[in-house]
């Protein structure tokens, strides 16, 4: 028996999309080793209706742990939890590379003593070993890793793995809290949603960013606009701007910040300084609309425009607004 | 407040790379170096908790050859107070064999808070920090965008996807540091002549065991040449009927 643990994250109680990749690739493992799929759904009382959801990604057993004390993030008490369960023997455990995912998967890797390798693009299960990539070098050089350690711990990418159906039975299990989730030493008292209920830059297909080439904050909105004609798109955000205080630092795209593949990626009037290549150059389209024809933006884009954004942005607005709705 | 900082050689990331002879390694000839981006945010933020304190100490720590000498005396010219290199002269990628030299370190120094950088910029492991405090028995924050330490409590914010959430815990605590917070200050001149002044150890790094091991290193498949399609608003069509036609993203 080889059972494969995958960690479903949930935020205020909604399940979240790499709650479902990390259901998918543990099922992918599972189906190599003959193995079961465990999911791990932890929330306030209530979180376990997405059990079912789980089961028809692939759960055989969905472990449920609600409390009041989850309602935020409780790092220690999970932590706690997971490291007694994966010490009863799992192949491996999957979790995502996001804020909570590499915050969860090193505590539960250093709790075990255990190797973990983050922020996984492929895995591969050999014999008693999985082997990884796991991008360095502000994804300029891929790393190849082999975990001999049991249970294999793994944060995987957003996006690395998508979200497959295939349904199992999804038992659902009362999963016991190893130590008591209100007497933890790191307290999460507010879990908010950032302004305007956006979607989210990791998980939208396109990507509008915008640099220096705006001028000012205000002329933002012309790459909100754009985002919203698209209808799927997040907006996001050089260093620069960033630091200006022109937009969040959540917003900000580059090596250190998001790391983000969507598959269309549009870059308004950013340079391409190599910060912000180092965030965006695995997005699987991308359009660079800049002024200057010299700018490194234009060697990483499939399709450039050299022009003023001010000038292009409305007009890419308007004809993306029409070909949607013509399709 | 005494506090330590943990920081990392590491080279700069505008270097175009290539892998060495051993596969699994990147060849240095060239390239310039300096502390991990997110390594000098915390150093720069542990400095100005000291300043507006008017009390306390930082201490810089950093693990590997004697190069690293560089980065904590950039760290003492920015305002640290002390330094201590834990020489290493092997390259080491395993995270808990670093986490337990420094935890070696650290675990006697009466240290009220342990910083590092959410991140090396080089290997994105991630797991440093936490695996300090683990072995020290500490609560830690990670990737922490804004910091608050008050009565005995660290109170600090991380950035999630889309969202933020606000957390504390008490002292002693380990925290790493996320971008938001603060950038590392340029050395003065003042700085740097004081820093030859001030102390730099040198110990030998007690590694744990390690746990896993590189077993190579890839460049990346370059991206396809991109093309101009032309200037202005005047290109907004064409533009469009590639996204339909060719990329299919439309």
């Amino acid at each position: 028996m080889a059972n494969v643990l995958a960690f479903s994250e949930t935020r205020l109680g909604e399940l979240r999309r790499a709650g479902l990749e990390t259901v998918t690739a543990a099922r992918q493992v599972a189906d190599a080793t003959g193995g079961q799929v465990h999911a791990v759904l932890v929330g306030a009382p209530g979180v376990a209706q997405h059990a079912a959801k789980l089961a028809a990604h692939g759960a055989d057993v969905v472990l449920v742990m609600e409390h009041d004390a989850f309602t935020h993030y409780n790092p220690e008490a999970v932590t706690a939890t997971l490291a007694a369960r994966l010490g009863s023997g799992y192949r491996a455990a999957f979790f995502a590379a996001s804020a909570m995912g590499h915050d969860l998967v090193a505590r539960v890797a250093a709790k075990m003593k255990l190797a973990y390798a983050s922020d996984v693009t492929e895995f591969t299960l050999s014999g008693d070993s999985v082997a990884v990539a796991h991008p360095g070098y502000t994804n300029k050089i891929v790393q190849r890793f082999v975990l001999k350690a049991t249970p294999a711990l793994i944060s995987l990418r957003a996006g690395a793995v998508l979200p497959a159906e295939s349904a199992k039975a999804g038992t659902v299990e009362t999963l016991t809290p190893a130590v008591e989730p209100a007497s933890v030493r790191v307290k999460v008292t507010l879990t908010e949603k950032a302004a305007g209920g956006k979607i989210d830059l990791g998980e939208a297909p396109v990507i509008v960013a915008g640099g220096r080439g705006l001028k000012e904050a205000a002329n933002f909105a012309l790459v909100e606009a754009l985002a919203a004609a698209f209808g799927n798109a997040a907006v996001g955000a050089t260093r620069a701007v960033t630091d200006d205080g022109w937009r969040p630092h959540s917003d900000q795209i580059g090596q250190t910040g998001r790391l983000v593949s969507p598959d269309l990626y549009v870059a308004c009037g950013i340079s391409g300084a190599i910060q912000h290549l180092a965030g965006m150059r695995t997005s699987k389209t991308i359009v660079a609309i800049n002024k200057d024809k010299e700018a490194p933006i234009f060697k990483a884009a499939d399709y450039g425009i050299v022009g003023d954004v001010m000038e292009v942005l409305p007009v890419l607005t308007e004809a993306v607004k029409a070909a949607r709705a013509g399709a | 407040m005494k506090i330590a900082v943990c920081i990392k050689r590491v080279p700069d990331m505008e270097g175009r790379f290539k892998i060495n002879a051993s596969g699994t390694g990147i060849d240095e000839a060239g390239l310039k170096f300096d502390m991990s981006d997110f390594d000098g945010y915390a150093a720069e933020v542990a400095i100005q908790i000291t300043e507006k304190l008017g009390a306390g100490e930082v201490t810089v720590i950093s693990l590997g050859p004697d190069v690293v000498q560089e980065s904590l005396r950039k760290a003492l010219s920015m305002g640290a107070h002390r330094a201590v290199q834990l020489k290493h002269d092997a390259p080491v990628s395993d995270g808990l064999a670093i986490a337990s030299a420094l935890a070696a370190e650290l675990k006697d120094g009466g240290y009220d808070l342990v910083m590092c950088g959410r991140m090396a910029v080089d290997t994105q492991n991630r797991s440093v920090g936490i695996f300090i405090a683990e072995l020290l028995g500490l609560p830690v924050i990670s990737a922490i965008s804004q910091l608050n330490v008050e009565g005995g409590l660290v109170k600090a914010r991380r950035e999630l996807e889309g969202a933020y959430e606000l957390i504390e815990c008490p002292l002693p605590a380990v925290v790493t540091i996320d971008e938001g917070i603060a950038r590392a200050r340029y050395p003065s001149l003042k700085g740097i002549m004081a820093a030859k002044k001030k102390p730099l150890d040198v110990k030998p790094a007690q590694l744990g065991a390690v746990t896993y091991a590189l077993e190579k290193m890839e460049l990346p498949a370059e991206r396809a040449a991109g093309r101009i399609i032309g200037e202005g608003k005047d290109a907004v069509p064409e533009l469009v009927r590639l996204l339909k036609e060719e990329a299919k993203v439309l």
